[in-house]
């Protein structure tokens, strides 16, 4: 059978060793009446030919020609390097890096990742990742309930236009420990929070602001952030990490910076396939860590004094603390990790900033032309990262299954989110959108509208 | 040498992008006034830093890596190819359901799959590891409890050899954790159980095999009594390996559980993760499976597959990642599937439990003490050096530096907590006899190593990048990303 290695040589040396007669034997403790019969569900073994064949039939059935949907996965551009490094087996097949000795490789790109990441968010400490940036929204509300010190409010005020998927799972996740998810409502024209009109005096232990929001929007992130801490909450950002090629860092905001960062690492050298697996990174302040949940790497030395890698502040963790510990989370995206480190590597500085901006270039002539046409408009004024909400005079939902009739998935139905956007296609552009790309999506949405 | 030292000022891998000139329609005020703060490298500087980081790993690829309760074993190359098809990596989450019938008809079948060799009813595949599929589990659990208006359920049994997840992830649903202790047998300790169980039971976790490496024999006792008095039963999947097509959890009286599909299913361990978590569920806990789900109906004469979501089950617990959790997970754990067949999947088990018990043997041949030398191992087995450590000085974390040097690597430390000095082995079915002769071969000549020169073995590891760290530093004077 595959995989299995034993010759009946094998298995008789071994059960000889063992002194048994069979296989069978060996499980006699288990009552008979609990044993399986058949797995009648289950098809008979295929061989790697033939399940290649296959996988590759499903896979080009799945194939689309051109996508304009992001909304909350999104596809740029990812070097040839990444995933065949990521694909070595010393990265592949290894697992969590507990005999630090034999991790260092590990263990250093994890301690490299913590680096990148807090000095794009401008923040001064990362974790070694969570699972995606939904979960890494409800560990950092869970984190933020427990780390302020002003205010013993389980309540967190969390932006509307935070993805909705976030919110929900949000919400799953926080709601079995008493934690109050309330809802600040984006402004109707805007589509962003209205600075004017937050609540006052209510005692809030976080503020989630999104950046760019939902709908591609910039919130006024200083004015925010300001606020939530006059309040005494603490200011969770839930940020692009490609956006902060260009955008201010969550540790600039306001007068002195978001307290917890998440995000949703995919947009760093990781495909969208179909949702995950991505990694969520989380980011904090220096006075907070020790309510960070997860693997923290940190660096020390050895016997004789050389530089080493080591997980650390592990007291914080279920292995160690159990019922008391941070969280329950146990594995961190490391294979994830390793693409997003090498992807920042090879970009550098200067290649995020232009992947940023011609993301945000190609957004904008989108826009440019697709207000040409007949009875569409902009659901939300700018300023826009790359991604907006485009207002048509028919429902989106018809709009995108016609799109996707001729080969383009032209976007995200808002009305799914909200039944009041029903008519509003949320449209996203990267770095791997041409002119002509462009060209196709607006004769596409052209035609899907006359007919 | 970190990635940061090999930089200078203005160096990059310029294949990756094109230059364009400065953007001028977003107001200043959002717009980053410097620099993050990105290594300044070359392509090949890259390539070569990350290739040779890559050889500072101990993984399956390159050597035996018994870890206990993880289940280390061959992870196909071929299936990682399966699931790196590029019309897979490009599928969008949020493709519509005419764009995805590929994926979704995997995801489907990799769910009737799962449904039989559990003998639950319902799978849901989205929690994203082990530990999120236990939250899910106990989520349920707390859903069906307020279903039923049962609120004064507020306490989780749990065995005192549980993993650390376990008790983590009943207070992260709301509940108090209350131990039962495990007899010298290791089996869960059932006077104490009849005595803890009562109206405040919410549920009782547990892994059968347990974490001693032992089948728990009393299991259908232990349902009834949680059963009788109200409870649910939560099982641990992360010793499925050892049961895989010989005993379903849903047979045992299991109301759900999760199963981990990076280790049952072969899936990469990537180094800490991504893991996978589906979560299965009998009839009492269907109606709060997490979404979403794939679903299947008729249309037009053939098959057509649908995503189940908050309107098709209204009692969910509701979605727990943006999307569908680790999909390439998934795919992985499909194609794995595929390839074992029914006949193989009957066979995991089987050979997982013949070798540990042969592993066991000529452990205790070579004069090691098993910590339960009275039962059947099953797919792993535990042994205790305090002995070695009494007498000789050297512990169980000495032995495990020492393996390291020996080229394998060291099996799980000090887990379960119960067991002094202990080491919980698992080798897996992928694992020949000489792999598995090796290892006990570098055993021995330790344990000669530890009676007559025992430096050797309390000083070690010499042969790896570095020798032990020190962890008190560490901790002490945080040094957790690179100072600008």
């Amino acid at each position: 059978m595959p995989f299995v290695p034993h010759t009946i040589e094998d298995e008789r040396i071994m059960l000889d060793a063992i002194g048994v007669k069979s296989i069978e034997e060996l499980f006699d403790e288990i009552p008979n009446d609990l044993r399986a019969g058949e797995l009648e569900q289950t098809p008979t073994s295929i061989s790697e030919m033939e399940l290649l064949r296959l996988m590759n039939e499903r896979a080009r059935s799945d194939e689309v020609s051109l996508s304009f949907l992001g909304a909350g996965a999104y596809e740029h551009h990812i070097p040839g390097a990444v995933w065949d490094l990521v694909s070595r087996g010393e990265f592949l097949t290894a697992y969590t890096p507990y005999q630090a000795e034999a991790s260092q490789g590990t263990l250093q790109l994890i301690y490299e990742f913590q680096t990148m990441i807090s000095r794009l968010t401008g923040m001064d400490l990362a974790n070694a990742s969570v699972y995606d940036g939904a979960s890494a929204l409800a560990e950092a509300i869970l984190m933020a309930v427990r780390a302020n010190r002003k205010s013993k409010s389980k309540k967190v005020l969390c932006a509307g236009n935070v993805h909705p998927r976030y919110i929900s799972a949000c919400r799953v996740i926080v709601g079995p420990q008493n934690i109050e998810i309330e809802i600040a409502g984006w402004d109707q024209v805007t589509g962003k929070l209205d600075t004017t009109a937050l609540p006052s005096g209510e005692d809030y232990a976080a503020l989630v602001i999104p950046y760019p929001n939902f709908f591609g929007g910039l919130e006024d992130v200083d004015t925010l952030t300001d606020w939530a801490h006059k309040e005494g909450a603490l200011v969770i950002g839930v940020v692009n990490p490609m956006a902060l090629g260009l955008l201010t860092p969550p540790g600039s905001w306001g007068e002195s910076g978001a307290d917890i960062v998440v995000g949703e690492g995919q947009p760093l050298g990781i495909p969208v396939s179909s949702g995950g697996p991505y990694l969520g990174f989380m980011c904090c302040k220096q006075a907070v860590i020790r309510q960070m949940p997860g693997r923290i790497i940190g660096r020390t030395i050895d016997l004789d004094g050389k530089e080493g890698f080591t997980l650390t502040l592990q007291a914080r963790e279920q292995h160690i603390r159990r019922a008391k510990a941070t969280s329950n989370i146990c594995t961190n995206q490391g294979l994830l990790v390793t693409a997003a480190v090498i992807y920042m590597s090879l970009m550098g500085d200067e290649g995020l900033h232009e992947v940023a901006k011609q993301s945000h270039r190609g957004l904008m002539s989108l826009l440019d032309r697709v207000i040409g046409i007949q009875g569409v408009e902009l659901r939300f004024p700018g300023p826009y990262f790359h991604e907006a909400a485009v207002k048509l005079p028919i429902p989106a939902k018809e709009v995108v299954t016609a799109l996707a009739k001729q080969d383009v998935l032209g976007g995200f139905d808002l009305g799914e989110m909200d039944t009041s956007l029903g008519d509003c296609l949320l449209v996203n552009v990267t770095e791997t959108k041409t002119d002509s790309d462009i060209d196709h999506f607006i004769s596409s949405l052209t035609l899907a509208l006359e007919a | 040498m970190l990635i940061y030292e090999m930089g200078s000022k203005g160096r990059s891998a310029k294949a990756q992008y094109r230059k364009s000139g400065a953007i001028t329609d977003i107001p200043t005020a959002h717009l980053r006034s410097e620099p993050a703060g990105l290594p300044e490298v070359s392509e090949l500087q890259v390539v070569r830093h990350y290739t040779n980081l890559s050889k500072k790993n101990f993984s399956i690829d390159g050597e035996f890596y018994p870890l206990g309760s993880c289940t280390m074993k061959y992870n196909p190359r071929g299936v990682h190819k399966a699931a790196s098809i590029p019309g897979f990596l490009n599928r969008h989450p949020l493709a519509p359901e005419a764009q995805s019938q590929g994926f979704m008809h995997c995801l489907y079948e990799l769910q009737e799959y799962l449904k039989d060799v559990t003998g639950m009813q319902a799978i849901s595949l989205t929690p994203m590891a082990g530990a999120q599929g236990e939250f899910a589990g106990v989520a349920m659990i707390r859903a069906y409890h307020e279903k039923n208006k049962d609120v004064q359920r507020c306490e989780i049994l749990i065995p005192s050899t549980a993993h650390g997840t376990n008790p983590a992830t009943a207070v992260m649903c709301g509940y108090r954790v209350r131990e039962i202790a495990v007899t010298d047998e290791g089996d869960v300790d059932l006077a104490e159980l009849k005595a803890a169980v009562g109206p405040q039971t919410a549920g009782l976790m547990m892994t059968n095999p347990s974490t001693c490496g032992v089948f728990e024999r009393q299991i259908k006792e232990i349902a009834a009594v949680v059963h009788e008095a109200g409870g649910l039963l939560y099982y641990d999947g992360a010793n499925l390996n050892a049961i895989l097509g010989k005993v379903k959890p849903g047979d045992m009286g299991f109301d759900v559980l999760h199963m981990n599909l990076h280790k049952t299913f072969a899936t990469p361990h990537g180094g800490g993760g991504p893991g996978s978590g589906p979560v299965g569920v009998g009839s009492r806990l269907a109606p709060f499976i997490p979404t979403p789900i794939v679903g299947k109906r008729d249309e037009d004469g053939s098959d057509f597959y649908f995503w189940c979501n908050e309107e098709d089950i209204p009692d969910t617990i509701g979605n727990l990642s943006a999307f569908m959790g680790n999909a390439g997970i998934l795919l992985r754990a499909y194609a794995y599937a595929r390839l074992l067949g029914r006949e193989g999947m009957h066979r995991v088990g089987e050979y997982a439990t013949l070798n540990a018990n042969y592993m066991a043997r000529r452990m205790e041949d070579a004069g090691f003490k098993l910590a339960y030398p009275r039962r059947r191992a099953t797919h792993e087995f535990i042994i205790t050096l305090s002995n070695e450590a009494k007498e000789l000085g050297v512990n169980a974390m000495d032995f495990a530096k020492r393996i390291l040097d020996y080229g394998y690597h060291a099996p799980t430390t000090y887990f379960p907590l119960l067991i002094p000095e202990c080491w919980l082995i698992e080798p897996t079915e992928t694992e020949s006899r000489e792999e598995i002769d090796g290892f006990v071969d570098a055993m021995k000549r330790i344990l000669d190593e530890a009676h007559h020169s025992p430096e050797t073995v309390t000083g070690a590891p010499f042969t790896m990048p570095v020798r032990r760290l020190d962890d008190v530093k560490a901790a002490r004077e945080l040094d957790l990303v690179l100072a600008k």
